[in-house]
């Protein structure tokens, strides 16, 4: 998908996200959660789906496999930041979303 | 092939367990199942109904469920018994009329409680024990009763008098025989029991003869004994012996046992051949077998044989072993010494009460039997010696005889000396050689065998044995356990601890650059975060430490099953003042969080949104509280009992030395948790011996106590020194503590580490006393390090303002977390259950808290 069809919308300042600690964002009522890992961005679903509770985003960030994951800080389980798929269980995801740094703002991308 | 239609009667465990097997059946698609039970409900567990009576609910027992027959296809007619077969058309019908066709039949329907013909014994709180609505009887009569009396001192029999103890009730076994359990034990195994019985409060009535159950004086009932005497009681209980439910095979011309019981061939085939008999409806040459695992082999030499295959059932060991009333009894083989010229050896302990018994062979080469009550730690060996008929030993009693050393296993056969047809698991049937395989084939764990194999998925008696052929295979393999820590590392905690130290490293960044690889997990990041703050003791949310951090540490709270987080601030010893009480309820109140006072002498806050906590914890620091680092790897309590400054029996104050070491070790970071306790006297009110620190106060000065710990796996602790003054028990403490964090592994309590060290406690002894290591004074000047340096994080966090930006819920948003949702009960607040969520969100009920 090109970067035209999205509407970008700014959540926080760059320095507002250090690296390797997940940030909560709320974006039209879904719960995001935000990740700076060596300067790259992700952005997934902050809803464990095991717990249904609001954590990912509290995980520990690293990497298993030359995936790099962020484990759920309930039960464990690693979600890869890329794809949302979950490394224990691959029937089960999260939801990934655009995002990008522009002009010093970490910025969230939504389709218009 | 058209498929075949099997028809099941009764689904019990055994009639369950053949339908499984052919659900599981690589052929499976040829057979059309239909299974028909009497009961309400689905095949449930008999053999743990007991655990009703310990809070186990029906659903608990279930074996299978409606919906897995459904997903197999698996026809299933509860309520409705089969009472006719038509053999000649192949066909049975039911009571309500139903006809069902069969190509193969097969009669599962088990056995019915033997009432002896007593006049008085069809009376109201005249009951039996063996299904589900039988427990509902019993726990509706023991509402109405005080007294109750089991009929038969049979293994069940005393589970039955274990039930209605739980129940509540004054307990009496009346037994016909002279002694108990008579079937498995001996005479001296017999007494032995009755001995331990009796003082748990159950009292035993043996060669008792009951004629009539009539109207009671204090009680409901009297029992009538042929002796002459009697006994009152308020509800009865037969539990003497079982019958095979066997009238629709009679019924229908099947050939019977003289004494009932369904007659079977090796393949378990009735005189009809395509009618089959399994579980205890059948008897094989001569015998009913009254346990579930000749059952199960049954189940599956009867699948065997309908798929074209040709195992035989070739008779059953009918060892057990099993806790009654609390007692551990064991019976293996010819437990009577029935076999002609056989010799035994006793074993008898009048002190500690255990009798052991083994039965050998005349030529002295086998082991026939054994009975073993109150010890049965050598069932697993001695039933595998039986049943495989090993070569004994040359001094056979070794077997029985405790060792003088404590080392545990002389005399005992190794795993690897067992044959690979040894069963191992009884109740799934499970060899050693297909544990093997297992392991071959990649299993390293005994979840992945029980996965794999199913062994130890039944009663659980065979989950030692099981692991140790694991390991044993696992070795043989050449597999050595991985003790890395993870990917990102290839070191144990403790080498890490060590690099740390020497090459004084202070950063997971520079650690992971020198000695890892990749970015680090879960795993690796909080053991080296807290290894750094056992080395140097930095503040945790320092810039460099926070991503290492568990949530918990992260956010210096204990993070909920909702997201929510809990508050535990430190009251040491246990000792708080009026003031600050009112202070902990003022804010619970202002934040509305659940309060509870915890095991650990503290009170506990739940409930707290992130972005609360340094608000929270703000106003309980202006009021004098500290964090409690519940939520760390590190110090946790000290408890206290109240001790010589109110007790009259206190010899020393345990109040000030639980609150001066609660003080001294406050934020240490351990390989795992610490707990600690101090008691005033020997009567010991503070469970000192269950903490792996644990101070008893004697006329004599401190008794220091080590490596205890509750949870999981209880462990009392080792007496480590006596007669200490307050200064020689502080340094001693300081110690083996720093000699713990240096030594130990991730996640390893002090009771393992001391148990792994070669030695054990007396090398822990020689280290720390005698300091056969010379690094006391290292230790000791570690420990003062990090005496000095402590700081409450939480203060030093509230004090911060940039730290306090990272509890924000969320970085653009002033919201709350809409998925916490509380609801009430008992006056207070708890998380939203499923249920109650999908409820709420759909009608947007005003009830939320
Ligand atoms: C709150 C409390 C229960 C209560 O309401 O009383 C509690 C709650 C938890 N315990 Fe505990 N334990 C509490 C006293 C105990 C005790 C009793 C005691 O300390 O005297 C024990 C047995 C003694 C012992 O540890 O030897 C105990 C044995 C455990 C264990 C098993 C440890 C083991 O070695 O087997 C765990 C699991 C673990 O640590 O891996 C555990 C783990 C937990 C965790 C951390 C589980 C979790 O990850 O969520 C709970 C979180 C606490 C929270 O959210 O605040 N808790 N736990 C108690 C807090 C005491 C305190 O003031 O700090
Ligand atoms: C309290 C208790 C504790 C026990 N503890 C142990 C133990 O520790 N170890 C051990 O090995 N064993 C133990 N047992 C024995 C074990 O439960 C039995 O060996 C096992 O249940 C036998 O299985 P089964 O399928 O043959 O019979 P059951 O489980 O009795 O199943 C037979 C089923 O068939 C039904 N049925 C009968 N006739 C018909 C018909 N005509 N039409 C339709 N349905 C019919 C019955 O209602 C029943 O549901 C215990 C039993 C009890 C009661
Ligand atoms: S241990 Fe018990 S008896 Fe001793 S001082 Fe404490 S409270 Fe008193
Ligand atoms: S023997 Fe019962 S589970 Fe293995």
């Amino acid at each position: 998908m090109s970067s035209d069809e999205l509407q970008w919308i700014s959540v926080c300042e760059a320095d507002e996200l250090s690296p390797l600690l997940g940030v909560r964002a709320l974006l039209d009522q879904q719960q995001i959660a935000l990740f700076n890992v060596k300067g790259e961005l992700y952005a997934i679903d902050a809803i464990d789906p095991f717990t249904d509770a609001a954590v990912l985003s509290r995980g520990i960030v690293g990497d298993i496999k030359n995936q790099v994951v962020v484990a759920s800080p309930i039960y464990k389980q690693h979600f890869s930041l890329a794809s949302g798929i979950c490394l224990e269980d691959e029937s089960v995801s999260v939801k990934t979303y655009p995002v990008r740094e522009k002009d010093g703002k970490i910025q969230l991308g939504k389709k218009c | 092939m058209s498929s075949e239609k099997i028809v099941v009667v009764g689904n019990g465990m055994v009639g369950h367990k053949l339908i499984d097997n052919l659900i599981q059946h690589e052929e499976a698609d040829q057979f059309e199942l239909i299974t028909f039970s009497e009961e309400p409900r689905l095949a449930y567990d008999r053999v743990q109904l007991s655990s009703y009576f310990a809070g186990a609910s029906a659903e608990d027992l279930m074996m299978t469920s409606e919906s897995y027959y459904q997903e197999n296809g698996v026809n299933y007619i509860l309520n409705d018994k089969v009472i006719e077969v038509k053999v000649a058309e192949n066909k049975v019908i039911t009571a309500s009329g139903r006809e069902e066709s069969y190509d193969k039949l097969v009669l599962a329907t088990g056995s019915f409680p033997f009432v002896p013909p007593i006049p008085g014994k069809d009376q109201d709180h005249c009951l039996v024990y063996r299904t589900i609505e039988d427990l509902e009887a019993m726990t509706a009569s023991a509402k109405e009763s005080k007294i109750g009396v089991v009929v038969g001192g049979g293994l069940l029999g005393l589970e039955a008098a274990n039930a209605l103890k739980n129940l509540g009730l004054e307990v009496h076994v009346v037994e016909f025989a002279p002694r108990l359990m008579a079937v498995q034990l001996d005479e001296g195994g017999g007494e032995l029991l009755r001995k331990k019985i009796t003082d748990l409060g159950v009292s035993i009535h043996t060669s008792k003869n009951t004629k009539e159950i009539v109207a009671g004086e204090s009680s409901r009932y009297r029992m009538n004994f042929a002796d002459g005497e009697y006994l009152e009681t308020d509800m009865v209980l037969f539990s003497a012996g079982i019958r095979p439910q066997d009238e629709l095979a009679r019924q229908c011309g099947l050939q019977m046992g003289e004494r009932g019981g369904i007659v079977i061939n090796n393949y378990c085939q009735t005189s009809v051949d395509n009618i089959y008999a399994v579980g205890e409806c059948a008897l094989w040459d001569g015998k009913i077998y009254g346990l579930v695992a000749p059952g199960y082999t049954m189940a599956k030499v009867a699948v065997s044989h309908i798929s074209g295959g040709d195992q035989e059932f070739k008779g059953a060991d009918m060892s057990t072993k099993l806790k009654l009333l609390g007692v551990d009894v064991a019976s293996i083989g010819d437990a009577q010494g029935r076999t002609p010229g056989c010799l035994s050896f006793v074993y008898q302990d009048g002190v500690n009460e255990v009798y052991k018994r083994i039965i050998i062979s005349e030529d002295k080469t086998r082991l026939l039997g054994a009975v073993l009550v109150g010890e049965v730690e050598a069932y697993g060996t001695l039933q595998q010696m039986c049943v495989n008929e090993m070569d004994l030993p040359e001094n056979p009693e070794a077997l029985i005889i405790p060792s003088i050393d404590g080392d545990e296993g002389a005399g005992g056969v190794g795993v690897d000396a067992l044959p690979d047809s040894a069963h191992i698991c009884t109740c799934h049937d499970v060899t050693k050689g297909q544990i093997c395989s297992a392991v071959q084939d990649g299993a390293s764990t005994i979840g992945d065998i029980k996965a794999s194999t199913r062994a130890g998925t039944g009663c659980g008696g065979c989950v030692a044995l099981a692991t140790q052929v694991m390991n044993c295979e696992l070795s043989k393999l050449g597999v050595e356990v991985n003790t890395d820590i993870c990917e990102h590392f290839a070191h144990t905690r403790q080498e890490i601890y060590h690099i740390v130290r020497v090459e004084k490293i202070k950063t997971f960044d520079e650690l992971l650059e020198k000695h890892g690889k990749g970015m680090g997990c879960d795993i690796c990041k909080p053991t080296i975060g807290s290894i750094l703050a056992s080395c140097w003791n930095d503040y945790v949310l320092k810039e460099e430490h926070a991503a290492l951090q568990d949530t918990n540490d992260y956010f210096m709270a204990n993070m909920q099953k909702n997201g929510t987080y809990s508050i535990v601030p430190r009251i040491a010893a246990g000792e708080i003042t009026p003031e600050k009480l009112i202070v902990l309820g003022q804010v619970a109140k202002e934040y509305k969080l659940y309060t509870k006072i915890t095991g650990g002498q503290r009170i506990d806050l739940f409930g707290a949104q992130q972005h609360e906590l340094p608000l929270i914890w703000k106003e309980l620091i202006d009021a004098g509280f500290e964090t409690g680092h519940a939520y760390g790897k590190s110090v946790r309590t000290v408890k206290s009992c109240v001790g010589s400054t109110w007790c009259r029996y206190g010899v020393l104050d345990s109040v000030g030395m639980a609150i001066h070491i609660e003080d001294r070790y406050k934020g240490l970071r351990s390989p795992h948790k610490l707990k600690f306790a101090v008691s005033g006297c020997t009567r010991e009110c503070a469970e000192a011996q269950s903490k792996d620190i644990g101070v008893i106060a004697t006329e004599n000065g401190w008794s220091l106590y080590v490596c205890g710990n509750g949870g999981m796996k209880p462990r009392h602790a080792d007496l480590f020194a006596s007669g200490l003054d307050d200064q020689m028990l502080i340094t001693l403490i300081d110690r083996i503590l720093m000699f713990y964090i240096r030594t130990a592994d991730r996640l390893q309590r002090t009771s393992v580490w001391m148990d792994n060290l070669d030695g054990g406690l007396e090398y822990l002894k020689d280290v720390v006393i005698r300091d056969s290591l010379k690094v006391c004074s290292e230790l000791e000047s570690d420990m003062a390090h990090i005496v000095s340096t402590y700081q409450c994080e939480w203060k030093t966090t509230v004090e911060d303002p940039d730290k306090l930006k990272r509890f924000r819920t969320f970085v653009n948003s002033n919201e709350k977390d809409n998925t916490v949702v509380f609801v009430e009960e008992r006056k207070q607040i708890r998380p939203a259950n499923k249920d109650e969520l999908v409820r709420f969100v759909e009608s947007a009920e005003p009830e939320l808290v």
